[in-house]
């Protein structure tokens, strides 16, 4: 039982940390956001230097054959920079489709792109209808000779403005919500029937609506196995999570910072704020949630790869839920003991709170979670 | 105890609704439904529908435009702007400003401002807190220095809440810098169009702009703009921000949400049922219910506590409404925030001179407002005096901790 990083993790650990520190101060990430794409390519050239973007990827295929840890490590770093660069929906996302269900031509083809900075990715899954509901999926593929024919609307497809191809879930059968009839096809977002309407998101990155009219899939550009995708989509998934519960721990342990050094340079009532020990004992209470989400964001990581999709599950909903719970709290008290200025665009502390809030909406907020977990919990294969 | 209201009680209640009814435009009431921002002109125009009717300036004395209603009506009057959803009168002038004129104003300055504070002729902003003094009101520093006829007045207000919009500023100023902090304030009444002010723009997290900084510099003001006595301004200052609000828990306003809530769950489905059927959600509503019931019962008894008093010295229960309804309006916002789910995320934002939108939403045409509400109203535990400070009031004032 250990938690310490590896020499090479730490250096990792370092490097990104020095990066954040010289490159994405509150001011320059302001001039980020303003680039046309809402984030920084320069940047994303340096996170390819880094060996950032090849991290999960196996060597053969241009990456570092990094693992859960050291993903955990680069979404830590850029929760505490709130990052705007599309680390998530490619790497993560996108690239875990490649890692988990991708055929080795399509590995070779597109996985050292990714690692170098040139190609980027976003899966487009979530639809009007379908909240947290991973099978439920309207869209359809249909199959035209070799290729598969996709149609349908895709929602708050995280850069999905910007992404070069698209990881799109569609039906290649069953009903609107069955778990069988799901598969997963890489789309060219420039591809004929293609189009989008991008928009800023409240945490100021960017996402997109797409519309997917006719679009021709070649055999190609299929993941996995058509019909039977819904596991792997779960499974990629489940590894975000991982990575985005990492992301908030990030983002809270900046909020706790920024608030324990707030309560001890404020004076009011000619003292510090801070020594008043009902905002001590707050801070401590967010710290107490700090270390409860770290923790979980440590368990969800060492759990991301278990093979029994069951206890991979389970594993995966309890850290949402904590890290859901631990970032509302946190967010929400950042903000109250901070008074006023926390309310204000101009301060740090009210970007975080926004991140943590809009983390909970990705991939099941801490209710539909702990729904699942008390499903999870009466179903008879647990014993 | 009988909680049932009088049948004279329950007719005015009935009259005030009806008139709301009839008389709200329907595209402010529309967007106070929806979340959506209302324009300065929304604000006066229904203000001004009010001071026709004689109800915008409802619990002044009589002599000054009052309506002369019991603590009830005004409770019930209150109730019904929330439920209806009607805006309020602006609240600068109407609750705050306007009433520390009518008790410690000159003849002077009742004839000039009071009448065009109730019919939103002028535009009033509240110039307290400032950057050094938030919590610790008394601290200011902002000054004013007599000169002749006039006060000089140096200094800098912050969080002044649509002073964007604003005619007028009531402010405190330190007037005595050598006494005792609480008593060398005075309550200074300043045009915004004096040379020397300007304002600035804070920009809160959601992305809307309802407060500002306003800064003094060598502003000439005629020592007539006094008001009540110099270095009296702190007991002003107290007596206005300690008068019982009633609607200061915002019982009406939680209720609404509330009613919205269910409206907005039973159209979202999650899963194969709409969410208002999920259990786990219902309970999660129900709890809020309770709390606002126990938050609506406890209004009313200081409601009824009201009839009885005879003194103005304001109830510290009204620190136990502000806690307790921040709270509350915050677990309204939470809810909605469930509600919507993953179209929490698209950043909408309104112009504020718009009344319509030219761009089609992005997922549901209720989504726009859910996430920008929930991150401004955490301003609701910390405006008017956080419930940390609230909570000191109470332990003080009820308790003697």
């Amino acid at each position: 039982m250990d938690f310490d990083l590896s020499e090479e993790q730490r250096l990792l650990k370092e490097s990104l940390d020095r990066l954040i520190s010289d490159r994405y101060a509150f001011e320059q990430r302001k001039t980020y956001g303003q680039n046309p794409e809402g984030w920084s390519r320069e940047l994303w050239s340096q996170y390819a230097e880094l060996g950032l973007l090849g991290l999960p990827f196996p060597e053969r295929y241009g990456g570092s054959g990094g693992g859960p840890v050291e993903t955990m490590i680069a979404m830590e770093a850029f929760g505490r920079a709130l990052a705007l660069e599309p680390y998530l929906a490619t790497v993560v996302l996108g690239g875990g489709f490649l890692r988990h269900g991708g055929s080795a031509e399509q590995c070779v083809d597109l996985v050292p792109k990714i690692a170098d900075g040139s190609l980027t990715l976003a899966f487009a899954h979530t639809e009007r209808h379908s909240r947290y509901d991973l099978a439920d999926i309207e869209t359809s593929a249909v199959r035209d000779g070799s290729a598969w024919v996709l149609d349908g609307e895709k929602g708050v497809v995280l850069h999905g403005d910007t992404a070069d191809k698209l990881i799109v879930t569609a039906r290649v059968g069953g009903g609107r919500r069955d778990r069988d009839g799901v598969g997963v096809f890489v789309v060219d977002a420039k591809a004929d029937g293609v189009s989008h309407r991008g928009y800023p998101t409240q945490d100021s990155l960017r996402a997109a609506e797409i519309s997917l009219a006719g679009v021709r899939v070649g055999p190609e550009g299929l993941i996995g196995e058509p019909g039977a995708a819904l596991p792997l989509v779960e499974s990629v998934v489940d590894e975000a999570i991982a990575a985005l519960c990492a992301e908030a721990v990030g983002a809270m342990a900046a909020m706790h910072e920024l608030t324990v050094d707030y309560l001890k340079t404020r004076r009011q009532f000619g003292r510090e704020i801070g020594s008043f020990q009902i905002l001590q004992h707050r801070a401590v209470d967010m710290l107490i949630a700090l270390e409860q989400a770290r923790s979980m964001a440590m368990f969800a990581t060492m759990m991301a790869a278990e093979e029994t999709a069951a206890e991979r599950r389970n594993a995966l909903s309890a850290a949402k839920v904590q890290v859901g719970r631990s970032g509302k709290f946190i967010g929400q008290q950042a903000v109250q003991l901070h008074g006023g200025i926390g309310m204000t665009m101009e301060y740090k502390v009210g970007h975080y709170f926004k991140r943590v809030t809009m983390i909970d909406t990705m991939f099941g907020d801490a209710d539909h979670h702990l729904r699942a977990l008390a499903r999870l919990g009466a179903s008879p294969a647990r014993a | 105890m009988d909680l049932r209201f009088t049948p004279e009680e329950l007719a005015f209640r009935d009259e005030v609704r009806a008139f709301f009814r009839a008389n709200l435009p329907e595209r402010i009431r529309t967007k106070l439904a929806e979340g959506r921002k209302l324009a300065k002109e929304d604000i006066v125009t229904w203000q001004r529908i009010l001071n026709k009717k004689g109800w915008a300036v409802a619990n002044w004395p009589a002599e000054w435009g009052g309506t002369g209603w019991s603590p009830v009506q005004q409770y019930m009057f209150q109730e019904e702007l929330q439920l209806a959803p009607a805006p309020q009168p602006l609240g600068f002038g109407v609750t705050m400003v306007g009433p520390v004129i009518i008790a410690f104003g000159s003849e002077a300055q009742k004839k000039h401002h009071l009448p065009a504070i109730a019919n939103l002729d002028v535009w009033w902003c509240q110039g307290f807190s400032e950057p050094g003094a938030g919590s610790d009101l008394a601290s200011l520093r902002t000054a004013a220095k007599r000169d002749g006829d006039y006060y000089i007045v140096n200094g800098q207000k912050t969080w002044t809440t649509l002073a964007q919009h604003a005619d007028w500023i009531f402010c405190l100023v330190r007037t005595d810098p050598q006494a005792k902090k609480q008593e060398g304030i005075s309550f200074l009444l300043i045009d915004m169009k004096t040379p020397g002010i300007t304002v600035r723009p804070i920009i809160t997290i959601e992305g809307g702009h309802e407060v500002n900084e306003v800064f003094f510099d060598d502003v000439k003001v005629p020592a007539d703009n006094l008001v009540g006595q110099e270095n009296k301004g702190w007991d002003y200052a107290k007596y206005l921000l300690g008068r019982e609000r009633t609607g200061i828990a915002r019982v009406g306003l939680s209720k609404e949400r509330l009613r919205r809530i269910k409206e907005l769950a039973a159209m979202e489905r999650a899963g194969d049922q709409p969410l208002i059927e999920d259990e786990r959600f219902c309970e999660k509503l129900a709890a809020v219910e309770v709390e606002l019931k126990a938050l609506e019962m406890t209004q009313l008894r200081v409601v009824a506590a009201e009839r009885q008093r005879t003194d103005n010295k304001p109830d510290p229960a009204s620190s136990i409404l502000k806690i307790k309804g921040s709270e509350i309006q915050q677990a309204t916002t939470e809810l909605l925030l469930e509600v919507v789910g993953p179209y929490a995320m698209p950043y909408q934002p309104e112009r504020d001179d718009d009344e319509r939108w030219n761009e089609p939403p992005i997922g549901p045409e209720w989504a726009g407002p859910i996430a920008p509400t929930y991150f401004n109203w955490r301003k609701t535990t910390i405006y008017g005096g956080t419930n940390e400070i609230q909570k000191n009031i109470i332990a003080k004032a009820i308790l003697g901790l």
